[in-house]
């Protein structure tokens, strides 16, 4: 009897991955079979279970396991994607309880949803097959369209998730029918095979099948990570997605789309570089200008904040269009600052804000200085960090990121990318004015501060700080990283 | 050449002949008891004539979706079946792992009550 040759296959690169599956399903099973009540236990498992993920994928740094037929791919580039995923998780989990327990929808599949997406999100990192990164992307999108709708008595929330499914499942199709034109066009979907034959092409630029695989497989991307004309989803589903959620959803998924993105450009189609560095230049600009024009009228801080993460999109998009070293180390180390501040500004809404998502616009800011200096001034380094101001890790990611485009000649995008930054100081300062010059319109019980919130903004907040003031020890993380690729 | 389809033909043939068959002498030797149920075209199924706006309980989705995830997820099973031996224990193992992971989704939504009716 002849035996099917089984492929020798070397689980190390997907171990965390493993690790995380089994943790999400004991949890889901613990969740069951617990009487219902506080869900408590269970953020605090999770909170263990990804520290320990991330030990796991620490040592794996420096590593260069190639598995599953080179399907899968453990380097330092999926080390340090991993990382951000891990940090926004850990930090969303810490301040998720207290939310939940509040809108009265802590339910425990919460966790369990938050670990499969990280799963998604990691696949998607070390990913070097494209159908590997589809998975991986799918695991992440499936979750994350309940997470959005997971405050089910609410209405809000409900369209969140409808309407993220919907355009998610859109954009999918594109990204979908990108990879198998690309695959048309090469007959592989191994990410380096296909690297080696658009390099034998002796005209890659004029293979049009080719340059519509790349062009719908941006799309699909630019959709991921917000980014304009892509973004038409993101304000609705931010605003109505359950707070935690939202500083999940802006911190994890855009990283992940970020690391697939990267990972098909410059290591599948360098060759065709001039051809999507044109195309991200456009794309970077208008989603810088529309994000922070757009972010100026918000009221609602959850709303403002959303246009805001499309403007940080594009700052991001300025370091692909570079392509160089500095810009892409740049992208890595904004992403990870970018996880820090942004859900430690989500964790003060949380705070700020009142059972049933009231609460929430930027008037309602007024007073924190006095009332709550300690949160304000927590509020403040992050909403600095995001506009960009030294000495926070804001400013150095900014920094890197438009000086690799003026590296590479693009002067005018920097330019255009400074001016857009300035601009977002108007509304970013507008919350501070609230906090610091304006009394409380009328008296309320401030939400207590609990001890795994002020865990995460603790760390939200050395995050933001720390990476400003020395940012040499992250950036030379970011710079091996991106060295590999 | 076309000889080795010879097998295929055999088995149309029987197979449509079975179905004449079966109509042919059931309508001349079977007993006929006509009523308006037996006459409707789905025997227990719905109305089929009426309305289209008709609702009907949130249920059937649920039962419909749970019975896709478990239906998919057993066809899996199949080519396993065909190739037990010959995968060897690495297939035991993985097809073990996965019936693991599939009964974990079961015990879930059994719990949650997602397979009683009322």
């Amino acid at each position: 009897m002849d035996m099917i040759s089984i492929p020798v296959v070397n689980m190390t690169p997907i171990l965390p991955e493993i690790f995380l599956s089994v943790l999400a399903m004991v949890l889901l099973l613990l969740n069951v079979f617990s009487p219902s009540g506080k869900k408590s236990y269970l953020a605090y498992i999770s909170f263990i279970g990804i520290a320990a993920t991330a030990v796991l994928v620490g040592a794996g740094w420096g590593g260069h396991i190639e598995s599953f037929s080179g399907a899968v791919i453990l380097d330092n580039f999926a080390t340090f994607f991993k990382m951000i995923f891990l940090l926004a998780a850990g930090l969303t989990v810490l301040i998720s309880d207290q939310y939940m327990e509040r809108e009265e929808c802590n339910h425990g599949e919460l966790y369990p949803l938050i670990l499969f997406t990280v799963v998604g999100m990691m696949l998607m990192a070390s990913g070097t097959d494209l159908m590997t990164i589809f998975l991986g992307l799918e695991v992440m999108s499936v979750s994350l369209y309940v997470l959005a709708g997971f405050n089910r008595n609410n209405k809000k929330s409900n369209e969140a998730g409808l309407k993220y499914f919907l355009l998610g499942a859109f954009s999918t199709g594109f990204l979908l029918y990108g990879m198998a034109l690309t695959y048309g066009a090469t007959g592989t979907t191994r990410v380096y095979k296909i690297a080696s034959v658009v390099g034998q092409m002796t005209l890659p630029s004029a293979n049009i099948m080719l340059l519509a695989g790349m062009l719908l497989m941006m799309t699909g991307f630019a959709f991921k990570i917000a980014a304009a004309p892509f973004h038409m989803w993101t304000p609705d589903v931010y605003e109505g997605a359950p707070t935690p959620m939202t500083a999940f959803m802006s911190a994890g998924p855009k990283a992940a789309g970020f690391a697939a993105l990267l990972r098909i450009l410059l290591v599948a189609l360098p060759t065709l570089q001039i051809e999507w560095s044109q195309l991200l230049w456009v794309l970077a600009v208008l989603t810088m200008t529309v994000g922070n024009i757009t972010a100026l009228r918000q009221d609602n801080i959850k709303r403002m904040l959303a246009y805001s993460s499309i403007a940080h999109a594009g700052y991001a998009l300025v370091g692909l269009v570079a392509g160089n070293g500095t810009g892409t180390a740049g992208i890595l180390f904004y992403m990870l600052s970018y996880a820090f501040m942004n859900i430690g500004a989500f964790a003060i809404i949380i705070l700020v804000s009142k059972k049933g998502e009231t609460n929430g616009n930027v008037m309602d800011f007024a007073g924190l200085g006095f009332k709550r200096p300690l949160l304000a001034v927590a509020m403040t380094i992050f909403l600095f960090s995001l506009a960009g101001m030294p000495p926070t890790a804001g400013f150095i990611g900014k920094f890197y990121l438009f000086s690799g485009a003026v590296q590479k000649g693009y002067i005018w995008l920097a330019v255009i990318g400074v001016l857009n930054s300035a601009a977002s100081v108007y509304y970013y300062l507008r919350v501070m004015v609230y906090m610091y010059m304006k009394e409380p319109t009328e008296e309320f019980e401030w939400t207590q501060v609990t001890a795994p919130v002020a865990l995460a903004l603790i760390i939200s907040v050395a995050g933001s700080m720390i990476p400003g003031i020395v940012p040499s020890f992250i950036l030379e993380f970011a710079q091996q990283a991106v060295k590999l690729i | 050449m076309l000889g080795a389809y010879l097998p295929i033909l055999l088995l149309v043939i029987v197979a449509v002949g079975f179905g004449l068959c079966s109509l042919v002498f059931s309508s001349l030797i079977g007993p006929k008891k006509i009523s308006a149920l037996k006459l409707s075209p789905y025997e227990s199924g719905c109305e089929p004539v009426g309305t289209a706006r008709e609702r009907f309980s949130i249920k059937f989705y649920l039962i419909a979706m749970l019975f896709i995830l478990f239906d998919i997820e057993a066809v899996f099973l199949y080519p396993w079946a065909i190739l037990y031996k010959k995968l060897g224990v690495f297939g035991l193992v993985e097809m073990g792992l996965f019936i693991v992971i599939l009964f974990v989704g079961y015990i879930y939504v059994w719990k949650k009550g997602a397979l009683e009716w009322e």
